[in-house]
């Protein structure tokens, strides 16, 4: 783990204002991006005390779903183009997400096009399964992306 | 062998235990034919292994056996030793265990260590003498086979640029390949003069190889042909001169021979060959697909035909597929939904 933080005066911006929805079990043929966002916008950054959605790292347009063919495409961007956290932020979308639909819709994460500066191969490692496995088993890993996931409400 | 008509890949069983994703499977050799009732090992992120026997008299397979308390975190691999006397299991945990059926119990009898991490697969050369491993530290390993269980490492092979997912060794040969997330597949033999091991040949994109991570490997029934899947979401056939690789000739190399594209669209995990010759491929999209060679192609090399395309063949990704190794027409499939099901391929009327 670096001892600096890989980008200290990260832009934040308000959180955008919510809709309430109410509570709906889940109906396996219909995804709606915006629910998938409610899961994902306040996950906590690796390092900072914000919001993914607060430091437009993620925004409702980063969904998108392709019901027919059971796909869903989230896109983030990475505050900073040398981004080392890109990854872990990847894997903390992926156990976010894990549980809330129908395992037979697909989920692929990318980084926005041209918001990261190895966007091929951070790409190739949110998308290989194996990979995302492997570091979610690893402890010290494991435990920051649960600090991401379930920090208390900001 | 000539499949003319219509085909069915037929759910006989769904195998239900594992409480994590399944990641492998591997059936006991010398077992289901004869009287002797066929046996699938399964390995799983639940950090076990089960062993499933078949019942000779109703022909369903029943959990016989859970090894655990081994592995400390995913076992991603296992393979039975040709002999079927000893099970080798690969697991994240950057270990590989070795199992001996014993008094009607599997233990761990030896555990192989070395590996910085994840070891993805392991597997036992033709004659049982070596077993080979591999993982995210982009290595291989050979290990030679000792008396009383005793493993000795005899080589440490780099030459992979990342993550290694794969080693299969040639069916006949003491030959070993390699695939890996660096798009290549890598084969490599012992140097006649300084018995060291080396890498011979290098499959990769200029070689009109794979150009995404190749996840599988399988070779066909006489060893001359091997088929590679990958997250480019084709199959490649590949083929070599047999009897130049007998006799040891330092240039039989293997050449493309065939890209079967246009029929996956998710990634290809696993992909195993048929003794009669039939393709099987898991994919990233539930389904479970069977190619044969397209015998009345007049086009110079082999071509191959989908023979069937079973859709939802899971609920979840298929992580391996694997043809019984008696019964020609009998399959294990195994899945993220953390089922392995068996599967048999029928003739339609």
């Amino acid at each position: 783990m670096t001892l600096g933080l890989i980008n200290a005066n990260p832009v934040v911006h308000a959180k955008k204002e919510r809709v309430a929805r109410t509570e709906e079990p889940h109906d396996d043929d219909a995804i709606d991006p915006l629910e998938i966002y409610e899961y994902v916008r306040d996950i906590r950054d690796p390092e900072h005390p914000y919001s993914l959605e607060q430091l437009s790292v993620l925004s409702e347009e980063s969904i998108t779903v392709d019901e027919k063919l059971g796909r869903i495409l989230i896109t983030f961007t990475p505050t900073i183009q040398h981004c080392s956290m890109a990854t872990v932020i990847g894997l903390c979308l992926r156990e976010k997400l894990k549980d809330c639909f129908h395992p037979h819709f697909k989920v692929d994460i990318k980084v926005a096009p041209g918001s990261h500066a190895d966007e091929e191969s951070v790409n190739k490692q949110l998308n290989d399964k194996e990979r995302v496995a492997a570091a979610l088993e690893i402890p010290n890993l494991r435990q920051l992306v649960d600090e991401c996931l379930y920090s208390s409400e900001l | 062998m000539n499949f003319a008509g219509d085909f069915d890949l037929m759910e006989k069983q769904i195998l239900v235990g594992h409480t994590d994703r399944v990641w492998s499977l591997a059936w006991k050799p010398a077992t289901g034919v004869d009287g002797i009732p066929a046996v699938l090992a399964s390995c799983s992120g639940d950090k076990t292994v089960r062993i499933w026997e078949q019942s000779p008299a109703t022909g369903s397979f029943q959990c016989k056996a859970v090894l655990e308390e081994t592995h400390t975190r995913t076992v991603r691999s296992c393979a039975w030793s040709p002999s079927g006397k000893l099970l080798a299991t690969g697991s994240f945990d950057a270990t590989t265990a070795i199992w001996e059926h014993v008094g009607g119990d599997y233990e761990c009898v030896s555990t192989l260590e070395g590996h910085e991490n994840e070891v993805k697969s392991v597997s036992w050369n033709a004659s049982g003498s070596l077993l080979a491993t591999c993982g995210r530290d982009k290595s291989v390993w050979i290990w030679e086979v000792l008396p009383g269980n005793e493993f000795e490492c005899v080589s440490v092979l780099q030459g992979h640029t990342q993550d290694v997912k794969m080693v299969q060794w040639h069916p006949s040969l003491d030959i070993l390949f390699s695939c890996s997330y660096d798009n290549t597949i890598k084969i490599w033999a012992e140097d006649g003069d300084t018995d060291d091991w080396r890498c011979v040949q290098t499959l990769g994109e200029s070689d009109s190889g794979h150009t995404s991570s190749v996840w599988a490997l399988s070779f066909n029934s006489d060893g001359g042909k091997m088929v590679t899947c990958s997250d480019d979401l084709t199959l490649k056939i590949w083929g070599a001169d047999i009897t130049r690789m007998q006799s040891g000739d330092g240039n039989a190399s293997w050449s493309h021979l065939c890209t079967l594209s246009g029929y996956h669209d998710r990634t290809i995990f696993s992909v195993h060959w048929s003794r009669e010759g039939i393709i099987a491929s898991g994919a990233a999209d539930d389904a479970i697909r069977l190619f044969v060679e397209n015998k009345d192609c007049l086009v110079d090399g082999p071509t191959y035909q989908l023979l069937l395309k079973k859709d939802k063949a899971h609920d979840m990704d298929v992580n391996s597929v694997k043809w019984s190794s008696m019964e020609s027409r009998l399959l294990a499939s195994a899945s993220d939904d953390g089922m392995i099901k068996i599967w048999e391929l029928v003739s339609l009327p």
